[in-house]
């Protein structure tokens, strides 16, 4: 436990401030490093050079780039809601991070629904997303949030069927106790790896990444936003800071959603216990609370590494091919495994 | 070959992208940072055309035969002495304007080739980009500069001398 006790309004403050950080620092790490450079290595150029050292210093000059922009609203929009929008989805964001767990005592909130709470407020940007197109009055957009909505409920429910047998296996909702469990677990009787999740959830983790691929309309999934025929779709209308706070909000989701992934199927924070010997949550000593958040982000850029990896590679899904994919495979698999999940569960 | 296992494609696709990453990493681009450092454009590249002032007899078959009407012609006749002593007097045209705009030139190459008298010549030159539109209209001395960066025509392929002519 920390020495100096904090008071409460400070611990409100850390915590905000802790929020921030925890989810613009991934979001700009990726923009930079997976969707500037990745993506120019992977076409074989070597993407932004002069903005800074290797062009790391690009993410502020898009950003004052995007301030400076006029603030376009169409006459016909409906201006508050049109306005509230990108509010409304990245605020979701913010949300979300709220419940991931980064070391035994660095977290934000120890929720007891955790599990619960982040897919509920997770689905949240979906109504962002669909109002943004509604309100834009264009029927570009209009089309775009029809789609993402469409998508997004579609997707919506193979991940929350694949965290169900996480739930099944942990006996648990809360993220940290969850955690916890992966770490103290042992598999095949072998204590040495602890029993990340991902190992007998296998296929609840494929589903859970192909959701939130799907979340983050990123490419195989990118029929809402198509560029390259709704002109990005529910974002046609918006530019400059507005723009930005989407922009932001893509990225700073699929950070946190990767960060969700590791903690559900990869071991979170932690390294298996008997490494050390400890035998619980209170035994662990003080200083993972420093590793314990590197562990974390590296985790969650692996997982990034691999959605903007997918991303790059693929091609658009049809809007019909992407429905099907999603009731007729992804929801039908994700219910075998709670099946399966369960039986196992009650047979051990 | 149809013993191997078949990969399926979207394992390919995700190696192909990886492959070209490592490859990027570790043989470097195969695209060149511009301003810093420069592409050799190829022997016959369209560039910029280039005048050889001398040749010219400002006969006017480029500029008719220009599809974008963007060479701008005009000159006179003057005197030269005569090329032996106690004939007449040569008349020689003199070139007083040769201006190529090229804002409407749409490198087509038509003028270099309808030319008689080899006055007129590609260069692979390419960095003469300007703020103002009305300064993309060259004039002859401007395009005599850039004779200096037309190179050595490349030697003939074997064969392609006329036949019967020596």
């Amino acid at each position: 436990m920390l020495a100096v006790t904090i008071p409460y309004w400070g611990q409100t403050l850390l915590r905000v401030l802790g929020g921030i950080v925890a989810v613009l620092l991934p979001a700009g790490a990726i923009v930079y490093l997976f969707l500037f450079k990745m993506m120019s290595f992977m076409q074989s150029r070597l993407g932004p050079m002069e903005a800074g050292p290797y062009g790391s210093m690009q993410l502020f000059a898009e950003v004052g780039k995007w301030l400076q922009k006029e603030d376009i609203m169409p006459a016909r929009a409906d201006k508050y809601i049109f306005r509230a929008a990108p509010l409304i989805v990245l605020v979701s964001t913010f949300l979300l991070v709220a419940v991931v767990p980064f070391g035994p005592d660095a977290y934000f909130t120890n929720f007891e629904v955790g599990v619960f709470y982040m897919l509920a407020v997770g689905s949240v940007s979906t109504l962002g997303i669909l109002v943004a197109g509604w309100a834009s009055a264009n029927k570009y957009s209009l089309l775009g949030g029809l789609r993402a909505a469409g998508q997004l409920i579609a997707y919506e429910l193979p991940m929350v069927l694949a965290v169900v047998g996480v739930i099944i296996q942990a006996g648990t909702m809360n993220l940290q106790a969850i955690v916890v469990k992966q770490n103290s677990d042992e598999i095949f009787g072998l204590d040495w790896i602890g029993n990340p999740y991902i190992l007998t959830q296998f296929i609840g983790f494929a589903v859970f990444m192909i959701a939130v691929q799907a979340e983050l309309t990123q490419t195989p999934f990118d029929m809402p936003i198509a560029e390259s025929e709704l002109v990005s779709g529910y974002m046609t209308e918006y530019s400059g800071f507005r723009f930005l706070m989407f922009f932001i909000a893509e990225f700073a989701t699929a950070g946190v959603f990767s960060l969700i992934a590791s903690a559900l199927f990869l071991g979170g924070w932690g390294v298996p216990f008997a490494w050390f010997g400890w035998d619980g949550v209170d035994e662990i000593s003080n200083w993972m609370n420093i590793v314990g958040p590197i562990i974390m982000i590296s985790k969650m850029m692996l997982l990034a590494f691999i959605i903007m990896w997918v991303r790059f590679s693929y091609p658009r899904f049809r809007e019909d091919q992407l429905q099907r994919f999603a009731w007729k495979v992804l929801i039908p698999v994700s219910l075998v495994n709670i099946m399966i999940t369960a039986i196992l569960k009650v047979a051990f | 070959m149809g013993l191997k296992p078949k990969v399926p494609g979207l394992v390919k696709g995700l190696g192909v992208t990886f492959n070209t990453m490592m490859k990027t990493f570790t043989e470097g681009a195969a695209t060149v940072q511009y301003p810093h450092e420069k592409e050799a454009p190829p022997v016959r590249a369209r560039g910029v055309i280039a005048l050889r002032e001398d040749n010219c007899t400002s006969c006017m078959l480029c500029a008719r035969s220009c599809p974008d009407w963007c060479i701008y012609i005009e000159g006179h006749k003057e005197l030269a002495p005569p090329r032996r002593a106690g004939g007449a007097p040569r008349k020689v045209n003199k070139l007083d304007r040769f201006d190529i705009d090229y804002a409407l030139c749409m490198y087509c190459g038509i003028c270099v080739e309808v030319c008689p008298f080899d006055a007129l010549f590609w260069s692979p030159e390419y960095e003469y980009s300007e703020p103002h539109i009305a300064d993309l209209l060259h004039d002859k001395t401007k395009l005599g500069e850039w004779m200096e960066t037309v190179p050595e025509a490349p030697e003939l392929e074997v064969g392609a001398d006329k036949k019967g002519k020596k």
